[in-house]
């Protein structure tokens, strides 16, 4: 049995103070789309900030490849193959949409051959806007540039929290297909913090509940199909 | 006519001098939002390193050109990683760190050279316009201030590193998670802002002369510039120098120098009552 590409044991963050996260127990392998579910306020946010290293590691710990990473910053862990699009997308607002994607390619210091194709295969958007600033695109526009941007670094696993957030329903449609067939094709693996049922039923091969800075339960693709029981974990 | 060609290019000289003045403190305070009370200071480092190094019979141009910017820029380096390093994202404290070093650059170097003002001989003669003289050297500084602007303008729109640093300059959380090791990137700024900082200091040396307090009169054009500029370092920069530059000249001439202080200080007020954010701030607010 090969080591989860990512992996958390007992792990607490959050602001300092309390810790948000309380305990946080995943495990997600190499080529896998995994779905972190829960209501607001649980700490799925803070748990992708921990993962990147964004927020630190107040105990317990996060593994890549079976290496813990929890001393080491955000940008030496995108460079071990983690990539994040944060929750409201932050691209670079004053640079035009070529610019940004540019600047995903700072993981590995140097132009990946062929991954500027790839991305305007991918998202043929960000191909026709090239010269535009990206803070004048539209919400789902600046969450393509923001996946488009991640994957100029060529991940092996992509970090995506609320991708549906503010997007019109069929972009969304639109981004799950992407990802899933960029997992199918190249093994990318996806962990993504949704609240959005189409999305996650889209997506998700499988699905962890998270509640109180805990994961609850962990359900599988066919759990993922009893829409009453997944609305009940979203729900208030 | 020819009077009127003098104070034109005496505007421009202004308005230059404002540029070398503010630059690399443009850089520093647009792209990392640290403000580096120790500017002045910087400024006067550069001048010595003119001053010592000439005195050691170095080339003046050498000295002007390569050693006072690479002094300064190293020293930029050195008090990046030991102070304001420790200080990111506090704004206020970073201002007193680098007040402190301020008083302390300003003892050491008296403690060293002495309280005593040192000359530059200054290059080159002086150029007649009809009944009117004017120094050539004020064309080496107007040309050194345009070099300045187009040459930060450059790396910024056009290298892989201004790319990473406008990156990081927007978002650094962003950046970082992108696989940018932004903790080099500010010290890079850090240092290429101090260096054009010596590199002002070194050709403005010939025009004030070199003496340890000589930063506490010419910080204060540096920071009104600055901020009457805004965040876009090349745009803030260009358009504040060149409002308060020409208005300042112009009454300096109408009226006296001091009036043209006075009105330097006025304008500027005027300016941030109207825009709080800098020129900038509302205008050109896309630009570089």
């Amino acid at each position: 049995m090969p080591e989860p590409l990512l992996q958390t044991v007992a792990l607490h963050g959050g602001y300092g103070g309390k810790p948000v996260l309380q305990g946080v127990d995943i495990a997600v392998n190499e080529g896998e789309i995994v779905a972190i579910i829960g209501r607001n306020g649980v700490g799925k946010s803070t748990l992708m900030k921990t993962l990147i290293g964004l927020l630190p590691s107040q105990s317990g710990s996060v593994r890549v490849r079976g290496q813990p990473v929890d001393g080491l910053s955000a940008h030496r862990r995108a460079r071990l193959g983690i990539g994040y699009v944060p929750q409201g997308r932050d691209v670079f607002p004053r640079m035009t949409v070529l610019e940004n994607l540019l600047v995903g390619q700072s993981i590995s210091g140097r132009t990946l051959e062929g991954k500027l194709a790839e991305v305007h295969h991918h998202f043929p958007i960000l191909r026709e806007r090239a010269g535009q600033r990206a803070g004048t695109l539209s919400g789902g526009q600046q969450q393509q540039l923001a996946i488009g941007r991640v994957l100029m670094g060529g991940p092996s696993l992509v970090l995506l929290d609320e991708p549906s957030e503010g997007i019109q329903p069929n972009i969304v449609q639109s981004i799950a297909r992407i990802m899933v067939d960029l997992n199918a094709k190249s093994g990318l693996g996806v962990v993504f913090v949704e609240q959005n049922i189409d999305m996650i039923r889209a997506m998700a091969q499988r699905c962890y509940v998270m509640d109180k800075g805990r994961i609850t339960a962990a359900l599988t693709r066919a759990d993922l199909d009893d829409q009453d029981r997944i609305r009940s974990y979203l729900s208030v | 006519m020819d009077y009127a060609i003098v104070v034109a290019l005496e505007m421009v000289r202004a308005v230059a001098w404002l540029v070398l003045l503010a630059a690399g403190l443009a850089i520093i305070f647009g792209m990392m939002r640290v403000i580096n009370f120790a500017h002045g200071e910087f400024l006067m480092l550069g001048g010595y390193t003119v001053v010592v190094s000439t005195g050691a019979g170095v080339n003046e141009w050498v000295a002007i050109l390569l050693l006072a910017p690479l002094v300064v820029g190293l020293f930029g380096v050195v008090v990046e990683r030991l102070v304001i390093r420790q200080l990111y994202g506090r704004m206020l404290d970073s201002l007193l760190a680098t007040w402190g070093l301020s008083m302390l650059m300003i003892g050491g170097v008296t403690l060293i050279f002495g309280n005593t003002v040192q000359g530059v001989a200054t290059p080159f003669g002086g150029v007649r316009i009809g009944t009117y003289q004017m120094p050539i050297y004020n064309f080496v500084l107007i040309f050194f201030a345009a070099a300045i602007l187009l040459a930060v303008w450059a790396v910024l729109k056009f290298t892989r590193a201004g790319l990473i640093a406008r990156a990081t300059m927007q978002n650094p959380n962003m950046a970082e998670t992108l696989g940018i090791r932004t903790t080099l990137v500010y010290m890079a700024t850090f240092g290429i802002g101090s260096a054009v900082t010596g590199l002002a200091g070194g050709l403005l040396a010939p025009v004030t002369g070199v003496v340890p307090a000589m930063g506490a009169s010419l910080v204060g054009q540096s920071f009104i510039t600055v901020i009457t500029g805004g965040a876009a370092v090349i745009t803030g920069t260009l358009s504040s120098a060149t409002i308060l530059g020409t208005i300042s000249q112009g009454t300096t001439f109408w009226a006296g120098p001091v009036y043209g202080d006075a009105a330097l200080l006025v304008v500027a007020l005027i300016l941030l009552r109207i825009l709080p954010q800098g020129i900038t701030g509302r205008i050109f607010k896309r630009a570089l």
